[in-house]
């Protein structure tokens, strides 16, 4: 818990934009994955004027929102990017706040919708959150994912936006890992560990 | 031909002042500021590739700064075309009503001038482009779009006349100091432009927009293939047509291409 608070101090010092890592430990992974979203969708965008991008590759915006419901997690200020639903056919629970991509090969198409949502949410503190990395990286050539988090880490980086990148902590020393060396300002592990 | 000018456009390059701003924010950014004022620019792409949206919004972004409209539609009835319009956040249909944009209905326009043969004969091109300019003073418009001249070209039939029409088009909305963009229908062939083949080669600039395949999906594609008067990028671009306007990510390089 000391070290969850000491990310979460961490993360809310990134007020002029940046890049991080949370890199979510295999093993209890689905609590480890409870501390991201209560990292960041519930502190970071708990703060005054903060609105959050939350980018779902992994499960479809949906489910997240439900989990985020059953955790009381507050999500007004909250919306979807999802590049996972229309590729698992998953057509039911379409969200009011959330945007569609047609699939997570079409990057350009996330950061157009990022886009759109940035230029919604113009006064406010963004944070844009990738879950996850791995997630894309199972449908993009490490290539193309490459130059995808080149651009859009840069770009939302100068418009002093927070970005939150997921990934599992098993990814080190991988290609992807090193992907994510040329972007990310400050890694966190979130592996269980006190 | 390197170095032959048969457009419409001053010669020089010119500062931020003598930009037209079209007021969509990626496509000024690669254009160096804008499209040199005056500059006529075919914007040619297939269907359903955002031509007609981009020219609207083209119009929306310069009322918004005072610089009056005029929409010239070959193809669709001006009412349709306002109900389409309608599903656009940026579009507000005062901007009509208080003549900010001006649309007019070309086919109405033959019906008045009794152009009513199926092909225009010379003397009546010089007609047509003649109320065509007559319009732009009436409206006092500053920018001027005109869809599609593909439409307009099924009239004038030949290469020659069509090469004629886009000429004395092109000079009389310079001499109003006009903006203009023509929109032209193509099919997917690589490296050409326009109907005619000719087009591209009088007007000033020319915005492709293409639909691109790569690993199955389709994806609206903007290149600038000319503009004279600015340096500007002659990269790919991802578009997307939201609400709120065109947006434009860079094409990434990853993975296969296919014309769509």
């Amino acid at each position: 818990m000391a070290r969850e608070s000491e990310i979460a101090e961490r993360l809310r010092s990134f007020t002029t934009g940046g890049t991080v890592a949370l890199k979510l430990g295999a093993k209890d992974y689905a609590d480890n994955y409870l501390a991201a979203l209560g990292l960041t969708v519930r502190d970071l965008g708990g703060e005054t004027n903060s609105h959050t991008i939350y980018v779902s590759v992994t499960n479809p915006a949906s489910l997240v929102w439900s989990l985020l419901q059953a955790l009381d997690i507050p999500s007004a200020r909250l919306s979807f990017v999802d590049a996972i639903s229309h590729l698992m056919m998953s057509y039911e629970n379409v969200l009011p706040n959330a945007s569609y991509v047609e699939s997570p090969t079409m990057l350009e198409g996330i950061m157009l919708r990022i886009e759109f949502l940035l230029r919604r949410h113009p006064n406010q503190r963004n944070v844009v959150i990738i879950d996850s990395v791995n997630s894309l990286a199972v449908h993009n050539s490490t290539d193309v994912l490459s130059e995808f988090f080149h651009i859009l880490a840069n770009n939302l980086k100068t418009r002093s936006v927070l970005t939150v990148l997921f990934t599992t902590l098993e990814s080190e020393g991988t290609d992807l890992d090193r992907i994510l060396s040329l972007v990310v300002d400050e890694s966190f592990v979130l592996d269980g560990a006190p | 031909m390197s170095g032959t000018r048969t457009g419409t456009a001053p010669a020089t390059t010119e500062g931020p002042a003598d930009r037209c701003v079209t007021g969509i924010e990626g496509l000024d950014n690669i254009l160096g500021g804008g499209i040199p004022r005056g500059n006529m620019v075919l914007i040619a792409g297939g269907v359903g590739t955002g031509k007609t949206t981009l020219c609207l919004e083209f119009l929306v972004r310069g009322a918004e700064k005072g610089e009056k409209g005029l929409f010239v539609s070959v193809t669709e009835a001006s009412a349709k075309l306002m109900q389409n319009f309608s599903t656009f956040e940026f579009f507000r249909p005062e901007l009509v009503q208080q003549n900010q944009v001006t649309i007019v209905d070309l086919p109405i326009v033959y019906d008045r001038l009794g152009l009513n043969r199926e092909e225009l004969m010379p003397g009546e091109v010089d007609i047509l482009v003649r109320t065509i300019q007559d319009l732009v003073r009436e409206s006092g418009a500053r920018r001027v779009v005109v869809d599609s001249l593909t439409s307009v070209g099924f009239r004038v039939r030949s290469e020659e006349k069509a090469r004629d029409f886009i000429l004395k088009l092109g000079q009389a909305f310079s001499e109003l100091g006009t903006t203009s963009l023509m929109v032209a229908e193509v099919g997917a062939v690589p490296g050409v432009h326009s109907l005619y083949g000719v087009e591209e080669a009088i007007v000033d600039g020319v915005v492709l927009l293409s639909n691109v395949r790569r690993r199955g999906d389709m994806l609206r594609v903007l290149q600038i293939i000319k503009m004279r008067g600015t340096v500007h990028s002659r990269a790919q671009y991802v578009i997307d047509l939201t609400p709120i306007g065109l947006l434009m990510a860079p094409f990434l390089k990853g993975g296969r291409l296919e014309s769509a």
